[in-house]
């Protein structure tokens, strides 16, 4: 098992949670974050004051899925996330060591 | 039983009469009933919004009263929400409470001081000073639905002081801009306080009192022939300089210039300004004191000088940095509504369309430019805004006024004070600098004292940990935005 992490841009969430559907994912977790990589942040100017804004708004997904369709899960998610402008985000791997579906008490990929 | 009642009352008369014995008889006949011909004249004073002579004495006129009250309520909803709304979008979050509780306190404040002795020492005459009004109505002693025929012969006067009173709220309301985010409760009540009674009450008396100094239209003795028609000088001007006095002698907020500053909502910041503009229809048009063709040009004015600013102000950001910001847009309108007041009711559209873009591009340099250079936190841009605007329009006014549009330029006291002849010859605008003069040097010196005594003794600042917590919390218990 392994659990996928990204953090991509929020207006390609809905597009990026389409492809996992259709991969046959049954569930994901979706917070807002902020942060910045390359693309740092912006500039806003009120009545003349510049502010730079180092933070800017994204999405964090996170899913668990079984070790052989990882590839295709990670190809689906920068598929449906690419812009191709700088900022689109990434996309991170972990392993896992266990699952529970707590309803039922299965472990491991039963659980997913 | 409640016919058995208002028998009873009405039987109570009768009864003190039996045990009195006869009433004296009123020493002096009744005058003569008036005739037709002075019934229909008072009517079609009526009309004019002029004097009815004997005939209607003391009959508030129906129409003119319901526009009063429209605009006095009006003028009361560009403080709250108007102004809170606006003034409170543009603090961040932690302050936003701070900024709504010093708008609601000073409405309640300067309605017991107008209550108590404003109203008499603004629109009184008793002193016969150019300065001072009067005593006469402390407590609003005698302030009945009976017209004042100093000021209007068919506004009731309570009307026209609960009027009066609005303006006098949010003047002092305004200068909250300057101070915003770090100034003490108590401090911000006891200077209001100590202002009212050294420069508003004063001020506003010297421009629209009877017997003011420069009140150039009403005051046929007045030895300054300057004209103010809704309070460039006396709303705009003193709040906007004695804001930057106070905003110097308080200091800078801490972090100012280090730390980010934005407006912590847009929204309610041009949610705020929509009600400024729609409310300002009472300051403006209802400076009238009556439903006429005079108020009918201020409603128009303000109007278009209102919209020319606030385009032009989002074109002038649109040039220079390429984008028309929300907050552009609600400055330009403020600005076109602060120039726009002291000439309102004097100018016709043309002059109301330079006025516009004046009102944009001079406001605009101050804020963005003037204040980075200099480097002081007039945090809301009260200064920027509203003395600048004030100042400009005052000035403007001088130029830009027409007996054409108010016959009340050329008319009535104005000959008798030679301010007709200004207006028709030119060099009014001199007379308007001496009230500039006098203005600024009155709101300045006595802020600097004001101030500096209000610090002296209860302190200006809250301690630097609640300034930093954010004013909320620390000062009304309460948070703006509950996650």
């Amino acid at each position: 098992m392994k659990l996928i992490l990204a953090i991509i841009k929020p207006f390609k969430l809905e597009e990026a949670k389409e492809a996992l559907s259709q991969l046959g994912i049954q569930g994901m977790t979706v917070t807002e974050v902020k942060g910045f990589g390359r693309q740092k942040g912006h500039t806003e100017i009120y009545r003349g004051s510049e502010y730079t804004v180092d933070f800017l708004p994204k999405v964090k997904l996170e899913v668990v899925v079984a070790d052989e369709i990882v590839p295709k899960v990670v190809a689906a998610i920068v598929k449906a996330a690419k812009t191709g402008k700088i900022g689109d985000g990434k996309v991170f791997v972990v392993p896992l060591d266990e699952a529970v579906r707590i309803r039922t008490d299965e472990r491991g990929e039963a659980a997913l | 039983m409640k016919v058995v009642l208002s028998h009873l009352l009405r039987a109570v008369p009768a009864v003190v009469a039996l045990a009195l014995g006869p009433l004296p008889a009123h020493a002096q006949p009744a005058p003569p009933p008036p005739t037709l011909e002075q019934r229909v004249t008072a009517l079609e004073a009526y009309v004019t919004n002029s004097d009815p002579g004997n005939a209607l004495t003391g009959v508030p006129g129906p129409g003119h009263n319901a526009w009063m009250m429209t605009s006095a309520a009006l003028v009361l909803f560009m403080t709250l929400p108007g102004l809170a709304l606006f003034y409170g979008g543009l603090v961040r979050r932690k302050n936003v409470l701070s900024v709504l509780a010093q708008c609601l306190g000073i409405a309640g404040l300067v309605t017991i001081l107008w209550w108590a002795v404003g109203y008499s020492l603004v629109f009184g005459t008793g002193f016969g000073s150019r300065f001072f009004g009067g005593a006469e109505y402390f407590f609003l002693h005698g302030v009945t639905s009976a017209p004042n025929t100093n000021y209007a012969f068919w506004v009731s006067q309570n009307v026209f002081a609960m009027y009066q009173l609005m303006f006098a709220i949010i003047t002092p309301a305004l200068i909250v801009g300057a101070i915003a985010e770090r100034m003490k409760f108590s401090a911000v009540l006891l200077f209001m306080t100590l202002w009212m009674l050294v420069v508003y009450f004063p001020l506003a008396h010297m421009v629209w009192g009877a017997t003011g100094l420069m009140n150039g239209v009403w005051n046929p003795d007045a030895p300054i022939r300057a004209i103010d028609f809704a309070g460039g000088t006396v709303v705009h001007m003193s709040s906007g300089w004695s804001a930057l006095i106070l905003a110097l002698l308080i200091g800078p907020r801490l972090g100012f210039g280090k730390e980010k500053m934005a407006p912590h909502s847009m929204v309610l910041c041009m949610v705020g300004t929509g009600m400024l503009w729609v409310g300002w229809y009472g300051f403006n048009a209802g400076s009238a004191v009556g439903a006429d063709g005079i108020a009918a040009n201020a409603f128009t004015t303000t109007t278009i000088a209102t919209a020319v600013a606030a385009f032009t102000w989002g074109m002038i950001e649109r040039i220079f940095h390429g984008r028309s910001s929300i907050l552009g847009f609600c400055s330009g309108a403020v600005g076109g509504l602060v120039v726009i007041t002291p000439a309102t009711g004097f100018v016709d559209t043309t002059g109301a369309v330079i006025i516009g873009v004046f009102a944009a591009a001079v406001p605009y340099l101050f804020v963005t430019k003037v204040k980075a250079r200099f480097g002081y936190d007039d945090a809301l841009d009260t200064f920027g805004v509203h003395a600048v605007g004030g100042t400009l329009g005052a000035f403007l006014t001088g130029l830009l006024a027409t007996g054409a549009v108010n016959g009340n330029l050329t008319g009535g006291a104005a000959v008798k004070n030679g301010l007709a002849a200004l207006v028709t010859h030119g060099g009014l605008w001199h007379e308007q600098l001496k009230a500039i003069a006098i203005t600024l040097l009155l709101s300045v010196v006595a802020t600097a004292v004001i101030g500096s005594i209000v610090k002296a003794v209860i302190g200006l600042r809250p301690t630097p940990e609640v300034e930093r917590q954010g004013l909320d919390l620390a000062e009304h218990g309460e948070e703006g935005y509950i996650e």
